[in-house]
């Protein structure tokens, strides 16, 4: 028993980058650490080499989950994580891309480079973790916050209706589509698989917590009472096909919910490439 | 199998409860407490009730047998303070 054997729970801790201080910076029961330990995992039992992987980030509590990653990272400018990532995998498409964004920084200010690299079909993996609510900033009402729901920018609540990402991801063309929260992380472990696996663009929501700022304002609870929300209130696909429109209201549908085979980004632009090269001789 | 548990306890839960025998062994999770933020994530979803809240609000096993090593504990643990010495 003295030896200290590996178990798979000791996974995460190789992958966390040396000299970092932990804890992290986010909240206590953030949602953003669930999501990097279920990342951790999917990226672990694919066994990719680590040298081989970019992660980029924007700006936000979610976008600092790169830099603890033992990988090459890129902490890049608010919303311009999906432009960052596009140029690294332009330059070199052998390499695995994984972009971590929150919902501000993917649908308000990247909302434009979002849609675009969705219609591209780029091989990137995104992973959108949303909470609803710009955390960092203190609180303000985000493109995701629901219409009713409080922020410190609608005190009264919000009178916009809210962005779906993944319905907004699978008009503008991303070829596999997600969901899933941080409470069902064996679920999101499964979904982060797929989409890392998926040639395309993929996106995954990961439906998580600011019992910060909205949890708190909008009488939610701590990360406890926010968690078994997301049990209460999400719903699998195939048991949502089966729902009125009315029933669904205020649910989140989890699964694959979208998945289509279309040609890559890069592999095209390598066959122009190629014919324009041999025309030439 | 230890007989310990099971003692005064009527037969309503036989002592299968557990494939684990943590008698001999160490702990069933190693719980890093400098890195712990006391979040109560793990003690309210345990389904076994293996923790209690210390002084500081992190979490100590007091039923350590209980423990089936369901993995929820250390797959929510938001800052990877948990691990587990079985799996």
């Amino acid at each position: 028993m003295a030896t200290v054997t590996k178990q798979k729970s000791d996974v995460v801790l190789d992958y966390l980058r040396p000299g970092k201080k932990f804890p992290s910076v986010w909240c206590p029961g953030c949602g953003n650490g669930i999501v990097m330990g279920a990342l951790i995992r999917a990226i672990d039992k694919l066994g990719w080499d680590r040298d081989n992987i970019a992660m980029v980030s924007g700006i936000g509590c979610s976008s600092r989950l790169p830099i603890y990653l033992d990988v090459h990272t890129l902490h890049s400018t608010h919303g311009r994580a999906l432009p960052f990532a596009t140029g690294i995998k332009f330059a070199k498409p052998g390499m695995k891309v994984i972009v971590v964004t929150g919902d501000g920084d993917a649908l308000a200010i990247g909302g434009n480079h979002f849609i675009h690299a969705c219609r591209r079909n780029i091989d990137i993996t995104a992973i959108l973790i949303n909470n609803n609510i710009y955390g960092m900033t203190g609180g303000q009402g985000s493109p995701t916050t629901p219409a009713e729901k409080i922020s410190t920018t609608t005190p009264f609540g919000n009178v916009e209706k809210q962005f779906d990402p993944c319905q907004l991801a699978i008009g503008a063309g991303a070829s596999y589509v997600a969901r899933t929260t941080v409470y069902h992380t064996p679920h999101m472990e499964k979904m982060l698989l797929a989409a890392l696996e998926h040639k395309g663009f993929s996106l995954v929501e990961a439906v998580s917590n600011c019992h910060t700022y909205f949890g708190r304002l909008n009488r939610q609870g701590d990360a406890v009472a926010m968690l078994n929300l997301f049990k209460e209130n999400s719903v699998m696909k195939g048991k949502a096909s089966k729902m009125t429109d009315e029933e669904l209201k205020g649910k989140w549908v989890l699964g694959t919910l979208h998945e289509h085979e279309a040609t890559e980004f890069c592999d095209e632009y390598q066959k122009l490439v190629d014919a324009q090269m041999s025309k030439r001789g | 199998m230890t007989e310990s548990k099971t003692a005064g306890a009527p037969e309503s839960k036989p002592a299968s409860k557990s494939k684990y025998d943590y008698t001999n062994g160490p702990m069933p999770l190693e719980i890093n407490l400098s890195w712990c933020k006391a979040c109560n994530l793990c003690i309210a979803l345990c389904p076994k009730q293996v923790f209690e809240p210390d002084r500081d609000g992190k979490p100590v096993q007091v039923r350590p047998d209980d423990c089936t090593q369901c993995t929820i504990c250390w797959v929510h643990c938001p800052d990877f303070a948990i691990t587990s010495n079985y799996k």
